[in-house]
């Protein structure tokens, strides 16, 4: 799958969208693909306040948990409700319909990658 | 684990040539899942699916006192076997715990084929060769890298399989096993399995099993067959309750723990670990492996503490989701006095407390 241009990643593998103040965190493509199966997904509260590089939740597979480290600073403002019932909605469409959070943002890390240079740091891990 | 470099099944270009994906498994690389665990879990509970076990040791214990020594280091009665006759049993330590669980297949009253596990294979062969010198006339010998060892499972296992043997398969009864033809290639065909539901396991020479899956996959396409991977065969014997060492028992766990007192024949006469057993069955149990819902929201994983009150009582030895009946479930040791359905423990979910109930097992038996 094409990594979305638009987008920057972290090195632990989730995706941030930041629109003007906003911005929406899901885990990528990669992540998935390496996770197998999910089948649950725990979340942040609603009003929560994320710290950049901390874990926000996870995502657990058939055979494992994987933590999701928060990419950016800043409030959950949503969360996505339908990972309740539709978990695999992470593996089908990670970088859509399998969004985890909207955030408040109060800061960026300088240190995300854009979409080339997660790339390269995938296929220097994966060997993919 | 050891550094050497992982050991490869002949199977290991198919995997990788279909896609795959590989992990390090008891000193193997072995696939992990081809299209995904739950679509594979699916396939083998509704149709068929095909693994490679390759990985599984097989020793082979020959002569004159083979049924002798075989009683002697196993807590199940051999002496019930037939040739053509396979039975589930302990490889036993004097403690009364498994060193090892494993299939005891009779040949012959001088030919035993055990099957075991691929971590405990070269355990398993030194322990077996230290005892075998009180037996006159018992040789054991490794025979796993002679051996490939491929499983088909599901209901529609027997229909695939029939079309590649001249074995006539309805007359193979559970836990029996012949030899015969898969493919013209010469095996033993084994009515067995670690996954709940009807099938076969086959040995076949290690040469021969890259053409004999090819066959088999060609055989089933028609049945939807599926290839499968370690992933779905862990939480298919997960929802059946078939144990797995070095998770649900291992050598501090003794059979009656493990709720497997159908494999322990006290009145068989001496073998390892049958005082030791004695004294426990008289003693009673403290602990018993349990079967537990989440009645909240977490999956539970090996090595999880059980809690009740604010006491840790017991530790989850396996768990998953389970694909089949969609609820997160587990299996655990508990005091005996918590192990009955119905008790409400904790399971401590990453420093949460979420509460579970013990439930009867198995989690999932087939409808015959």
């Amino acid at each position: 799958m094409a990594r979305p241009e638009n987008l920057l990643y972290s090195k632990s593998h989730e995706w941030v969208r930041v629109e003007g103040e906003l911005a929406t965190v899901g885990i990528t493509d990669y992540a998935q693909e390496q996770l197998g199966d999910v089948v649950m997904v725990e979340l942040p509260a609603v009003g929560r306040q994320l710290t950049a590089g901390q874990e926000m939740g996870t995502v657990e597979s058939v055979k494992a948990v994987s933590e999701v480290f928060a990419p950016i600073s800043g409030e959950v403002v949503e969360v996505n409700s339908e990972l309740e019932a539709h978990p695999e909605l992470v593996n089908q469409d990670p970088f859509g319909a399998g969004w985890l959070v909207k955030v408040k943002v109060r800061e960026v890390p300088s240190d995300l990658l854009d979409a080339a240079a997660y790339e390269e740091f995938v296929a220097e891990e994966g060997g993919h | 684990m050891s550094s050497a470099p992982a050991k490869r099944t002949p199977l290991y270009p198919v995997h990788v040539a279909s896609g795959a994906k590989m992990v390090h498994f008891a000193g193997w690389e072995m696939p992990v899942q081809y299209r995904g665990v739950l679509e594979e879990h699916r396939a083998v509970r509704t149709r068929v699916g095909l693994f490679d076990v390759s990985h599984m040791g097989e020793l082979e214990v020959v002569g004159r006192r083979a049924l002798d020594f075989v009683q002697y280091v196993t807590c199940n009665d051999a002496s019930r076997l037939v040739p053509g006759r396979a039975q589930y049993s302990g490889l036993m330590t004097p403690r009364g715990t498994f060193v090892d669980d494993l299939l005891v297949h009779m040949v012959s009253p001088e030919r035993f084929l055990l099957v075991v596990n691929a971590a405990n294979k070269d355990k398993d062969y030194a322990y077996l060769c230290a005892q075998a010198p009180a037996f006159d006339q018992v040789e054991v010998y490794d025979r796993s890298a002679e051996y490939a060892q491929l499983a088909i499972q599901g209901p529609l296992a027997e229909a695939v399989l029939q079309k590649l043997t001249s074995v006539t398969l309805s007359e193979i009864k559970y836990y029996r096993f012949v030899e015969g033809d898969v493919a013209a290639v010469r095996g033993i065909i084994a009515r067995t399995g670690y996954t709940g539901e009807d099938g076969f396991e086959v040995y076949l020479p290690a040469a021969k099993a890259a053409e004999v899956w090819q066959a088999l996959m060609q055989a089933g396409a028609e049945h939807g067959i599926q290839p499968c991977g370690l992933g779905a065969r862990d939480t298919l014997r997960f929802e059946a309750c078939m144990p797995l060492y070095g998770q649900d028992i291992d050598d501090t766990t003794t059979p009656f723990e493990a709720g497997l007192d159908w494999i322990v024949k006290l009145e068989k006469g001496p073998f390892l670990g049958r005082e030791a057993l004695i004294q426990q069955r008289n003693a009673g149990i403290k602990r018993k492996l349990v079967g537990f819902a989440m009645l909240g929201k977490g999956i539970p994983r090996h090595g999880y503490p059980l809690l009740h009150g604010s006491e840790e009582v017991g530790v989850v030895t396996s768990g998953t989701m389970s694909p089949t009946l969609g609820k997160a479930l587990g299996l655990g040791y508990l005091p005996v006095a918590l192990a009955t359905p119905g008790t409400e423990v904790w399971v401590d979910i990453r420093g949460q407390r979420v509460p579970a109930q013990v439930v009867e097992i198995p989690f999932y038996r087939r409808k015959k």
